[in-house]
């Protein structure tokens, strides 16, 4: 077991007692890909930073790697490098003059040597797909938005998370930029075995990458399981005002006009397979 | 932890204090407290506090409040009494303790300054306790404009006054961001010595500085292109008048500033 929650709550308003999370029993294992996804103030980013404890809980315990993190001596340096996090828009946590510098500050601030250093900052701009020998010197405030914020990711990535949590990566990238993120977290997660957790409006995104989507509204999960089983639930997603993936939408509203088709599917290809089949039945009929 | 910290000490209310004309409220504030220097005897005092104490009454607000206010400047007002009670000379003596000694003129005198500086306070922050930052700003900007005369750009500090009060929260907010993004790199905010301390906010600086400029920028565009323009003839959403009541309250603080000076 990877990330454990128990009996996880936090009020950050004492006075008004409002719950960010409340209650939330939660286990994450090695080598999943999570998508979490949930209307805005559904407590999903208060969720992720209970992760790598940036946040504490107001009462519950949260077990990383084995240590239980809200202990007052917990090892929150090793917590921090197995749990990474990209915050929303993280290039505009850039700081240093050179791109090199700022990929190498988290690897400096875990006091390595500076091979490993050099190393890590090469493999990190590497993944994100920029050329070390032309970026290495630039500054990172010269570069584009979507350049900026590899830049950020790999500064993230440099530390070797096992888990990496990234909160609305895709926000404001345009569809180039998207499609090569994606492929970006698919390597990871498939040839690097990083334990990923995404949080994400599009849900394009969470059912092409995710092994398994949870749903959250007014700080509690309300559903937690595989994208099929929980994209099932239209009524329910409709009642939390979240959208069903395009795709699937359509289905259901082949289905509401009486069409015998199956609405557990996310990607056009399966989809037109499945369409081309219900009409060749339908023309089998008749 | 950042986002604790409250601009102004503004406490919502709709009594009648709250309500007041902003400008009469700064000019009741800047008539009492410079009356307060008038005052030559524990009376005038006495007066003052009986007063401030009724405006803290009926303006609904917390007693706990106020005095908090008072906390910052505790230090003061005992170094004060300290300073006065050992080293202002006359009277009689009433303690003498080695080279010690305290006469009665010191402790007269070191009362009377404490009751002044602890009156002061309370009196300018009933004034922000009762009015909100936006009022404060559109009073002091109606008050300095006879002086737009003289080629003081009233309309435009208020603006900068306004703005600025208005993005404090939204920087608060933005530093615990990026404070968090670079504690989850590794990043040590809370240890080291002083020099090692002052570098290493740094990465929380830079950040920081870059998206104020940033939103200057953008907010400067956004003015320019609805023309905004200071001063010029501009009209507003809240139109300041002066009611009858603020006529009653600007008598009563001029009467009483009378009592104390003469009395």
């Amino acid at each position: 077991m990877l990330i454990e929650l128990q009996n996880v709550t936090h009020i950050y308003d004492q006075e008004q007692s409002i719950k960010a999370l409340d209650d939330i029993d939660l286990k994450i294992d090695e080598h999943e890909f999570i998508g979490i996804v949930g209307h805005t103030g559904s407590g999903k980013t208060t969720l992720v930073q209970m992760f790598n404890s940036l946040i504490k809980p107001t009462s519950g315990s949260i077990y990383v790697d084995g240590i239980n993190t809200t202990e007052k001596k917990a090892d929150l340096k090793h917590v921090r490098q197995t749990v990474g996090l990209v915050f929303q828009y993280p290039e505009h946590q850039l700081f240093e003059e050179t791109i090199y510098d700022d990929v190498a500050f988290g690897p400096r601030n875990l006091k390595l040597g500076k091979e490993e250093v050099d190393k890590r900052v090469k493999v990190a701009l590497d993944l994100v797909g920029l050329d070390f020998e032309e970026f290495k010197d630039r500054s990172p405030f010269n570069l584009s938005g979507g350049q900026q914020r590899r830049v950020a990711i790999a500064g993230v990535l440099a530390m070797r998370p096992r888990v990496l949590i990234l909160d609305e990566p895709s926000a404001g990238l345009d569809p180039q930029g998207r499609e090569k993120l994606k492929a970006l977290l698919k390597r990871l997660h498939k040839s690097y075995n990083i334990t990923i957790i995404l949080i994400s409006h599009r849900m394009e995104e969470i059912t092409q990458l995710s092994s398994r989507v949870i749903v959250m509204d007014h700080g509690k999960i309300v559903l937690n399981g595989p994208p099929r089983e929980v994209f099932s639930h239209k009524e329910k997603l409709e009642k939390l005002s979240l959208e069903l993936p395009e795709i699937t939408e359509i289905l259901f509203r082949l289905r509401e006009r009486g069409c015998d088709i199956r609405t557990d599917i996310f990607t056009v290809e399966e989809a037109v397979d499945e369409i081309i089949k219900v009409i060749g039945s339908q023309e089998n009929v008749n | 932890m950042l986002t604790d910290i409250t601009i102004g000490q503004y406490v919502h209310g709709n009594s009648i204090v709250h309500i007041l004309d902003p400008r009469i409220k700064i000019i009741n504030t800047i008539i009492l407290i410079t009356s307060l220097f008038l005052i030559a005897n524990f009376w005038g005092f006495a007066i003052f506090l009986g007063f401030n104490l009724f405006v803290i009454y009926i303006s609904n607000l917390p007693l706990t409040k106020v005095l908090k206010g008072l906390k910052p400047i505790l230090f003061l007002v005992l170094l004060t009494v300290i300073l006065h009670i050992f080293m202002t000379r006359g009277g009689e003596v009433l303690f003498q303790w080695k080279f010690l000694r305290i006469e009665s003129e010191g402790l007269y005198t070191g009362t009377f300054m404490a009751s002044r500086i602890l009156l002061l306070i309370m009196f300018t922050s009933l004034l922000t306790l009762t009015t909100s930052p936006l009022q404060l700003t559109d009073g002091i900007e109606y008050i300095l404009k006879p002086l737009k005369r003289i080629g003081v750009p009233a309309s435009e500090i208020s603006m900068m006054m306004t703005i600025a009060l208005r993005f404090i929260p939204t920087l608060m907010e933005e530093a615990e961001k990026i404070m968090k993004a670079q504690k989850a790199r590794g990043a040590d905010f809370e240890s080291g010595n002083l020099i090692q301390r002052a570098k290493n906010l740094i990465p929380l600086l830079v950040p920081l500085f870059i998206s104020a400029f940033r939103r200057a920028d953008e907010l400067a565009l956004a003015m320019e292109s609805r023309c905004y323009q200071g001063g010029k003839k501009r009209t507003r959403l809240h139109i300041m008048q002066i009611k009858r009541r603020d006529v009653i309250a600007l008598i009563i603080s001029i009467a009483l500033a009378v009592v104390v000076s003469f009395y």
